[in-house]
């Protein structure tokens, strides 16, 4: 299984076209639309967030691909930024995954980014701003 | 008996040791274990001067500057710093700019919660780190003054002065904020979950500078102090001081009580120690370290400093509905061992706690100061007159509205 967020664009010719339907009738994909906008020139952009198998994944972009959709992987990360980090631990307790934490006896936050989900919850709680989103 | 126990020292003694290379300095928080070993009248027979150390969000603050005379001169009438609004109601070149401004094109709360990204904490943090800083005025032009406007660029070394003027700052004590509401809430105090999802405190406890000094014996105008990474000093009592707010057997406030005003130059301070701060849904801030000696003049000051954090406690506050309508009411008391163990009792409920201090820079304070007091860079100033006491009848008045 694969979960992924990816970036669509769609020129002026492709907008009329219905084509993301395909995702899941034809390569079993779930997805969620996280954005859609059409652009001043009349190209869509659409963010979406797709679930699925691997392979029916990788063959669902290589669908979209060959139609002429232009396909940008926009996975995020999130980054601590250790010089601007001061340690209070207000991101502590709106952290749902367990990624950020306390050493009690430094009373340092600690942060483990492979058990971030990317929630960004600790984003706008920090407040040197020292947890950023990051497009890998 | 007691004659013969009583330790007696001045400021003059100390600092004739500072300058020997003798003196006695330790941490509050290596005070702790000293006071229970040897009791108060051993520590302060041994100690001659303890640190403290605080670390957070301290609103009430802001830079005076002078920006020196353009030519032709100008009477600056209104300014921006970085598009921040800076105070010109004072002469010619003088503004202030306090933390909390944010431009006028911000959006506040339009979108809640705002995120509030720049602001003056922001723009006094970016002149310790030696950024040029973008200075727009406007005036209306007198026959000694007759530029009507400038926009430029300044940094912190070509300024004349640049000075932290800060009305109220390193509050004793400090509530422990929690939401008993449904709905998430954005304060000052960092998020606050609904339901009591958790607990917010702001204070170093035994690190805290006037909680170690209760009655603020040694703490009044001229009290020389770390500031930002600089020296600096107290001036005064910080607005809302409130010395007389319920005290333990101990003599330390249960709630936030004194205050302190303080004054530093920029020219000197580290950004590490002086941090602009975002608060979402709230506005902006400045997160600012603070650390002030306590001379051990007597065996009470070897007492106090030997405070610990099991022996601190504050009143928890609901910030759903008491505290913005201004109903005084706790739900309990919590100490700050407690508090720093991540996890408190509220009402039968297990709550999980955060601090919007920091620990461990409070401790780099302590630390830092000390050695320069080790180091005979520091020495301590005698204040010409203390901060007012819990015997002064100060209180803390709300506004009564006609």
């Amino acid at each position: 299984m694969v979960a992924k967020k990816v970036l669509l664009r769609f020129s002026n010719s492709l907008i009329s076209k219905p084509i993301v339907y395909r995702l899941v009738k034809d390569y079993n994909l779930a997805f969620n639309i996280l954005k859609a906008q059409i652009l001043p020139d009349e190209e869509g952009e659409m963010v979406l967030e797709i679930e699925g198998d691997r392979a029916c994944y990788e063959k669902g972009m290589a669908f979209l691909k060959d139609t002429g959709v232009e396909v940008l992987n926009i996975d995020k990360r999130i980054v601590k930024d250790e010089e601007r980090c001061y340690h209070c631990s207000a991101c502590t307790v709106v952290c749902p995954s367990g990624a950020i934490s306390i050493d009690r006896e430094t009373m340092r936050v600690g942060y483990d980014p492979e058990q971030c989900i990317v929630c960004e919850l600790c984003v706008g709680t920090c407040p040197p701003r020292a947890m950023r989103v990051e497009i890998v | 008996m007691a004659g013969q126990t009583e330790v007696r020292k001045t400021y003059s003694e100390i600092n004739a040791k500072i300058r020997k290379g003798e003196a006695v300095v330790v941490t509050a928080e290596e005070m702790i274990g000293i006071v229970d070993r040897e009791g108060p009248v051993g520590a302060a027979r041994k100690v001659d001067v303890v640190t403290t150390g605080t670390f957070g969000p301290m609103c009430s603050s802001g830079a005076f500057l002078n920006f020196g005379h353009s030519k032709p001169k100008i009477k600056v009438s209104k300014a921006w710093l970085n598009g921040v609004s800076a105070y010109a109601g004072l002469a010619a070149v003088d503004l202030y700019i306090g933390v909390t401004e944010i431009p006028e094109e911000d959006p506040e709360n339009k979108v809640h919660p705002g995120k509030f990204l720049y602001g003056g904490g922001h723009v006094i943090e970016d002149l310790i780190a030696g950024k040029e800083v973008r200075l727009k005025a406007v005036a209306y032009g007198t026959d000694c003054y007759p530029s009507g406007e400038i926009d430029t660029q300044i940094t912190l070394q070509a300024l004349n002065e640049c000075y932290l003027f800060n009305p109220r700052n390193a509050y004793q004590n400090y509530n422990c904020a929690v939401n008993f509401g449904n709905k998430m809430l954005y304060t000052y105090m960092g998020g606050l979950k609904p339901k009591l999802g958790n607990a917010n405190y702001c204070s170093a406890g035994q690190l805290s500078p006037l909680l170690n000094d209760p009655y603020y014996r040694t703490i009044g105008i001229g009290t020389r102090i770390f500031i930002g990474g600089n020296m600096g000093y107290v001036v005064g009592p910080g607005t809302q001081h409130n010395p007389s707010v319920k005290r333990g057997e101990n003599g330390v406030v249960r709630a936030p009580a004194g205050t302190m005003a303080t004054y530093g130059d920029l020219k000197g301070m580290r950004t590490e120690y002086v941090r602009g701060v975002s608060l979402q849904g709230y506005g902006t801030s400045l997160a600012l370290g603070i650390g002030v000696p306590i001379p051990i003049l007597d065996q009470e000051l070897a007492r106090t400093t030997g405070v610990s954090d099991e022996q601190i406690v504050t009143q928890i506050v609901d910030y759903s509905t008491d505290y913005p309508q201004g109903i005084a009411k706790s739900y309990g008391e919590v100490n700050y061992r407690e508090l720093k163990s991540g996890k408190i009792m509220i009402e039968g409920k297990g709550v999980k706690t955060a601090a919007l201090s920091s620990y461990p820079k409070a401790v780099k304070i302590a630390e830092t100061l000390k050695e320069w007091i080790l180091g005979g860079r520091f020495f301590l100033g005698e204040p010409q007159e203390t901060l007012p006491s819990a015997d002064a009848g100060v209180s803390f008045k709300p506004l009564t509205q006609r």
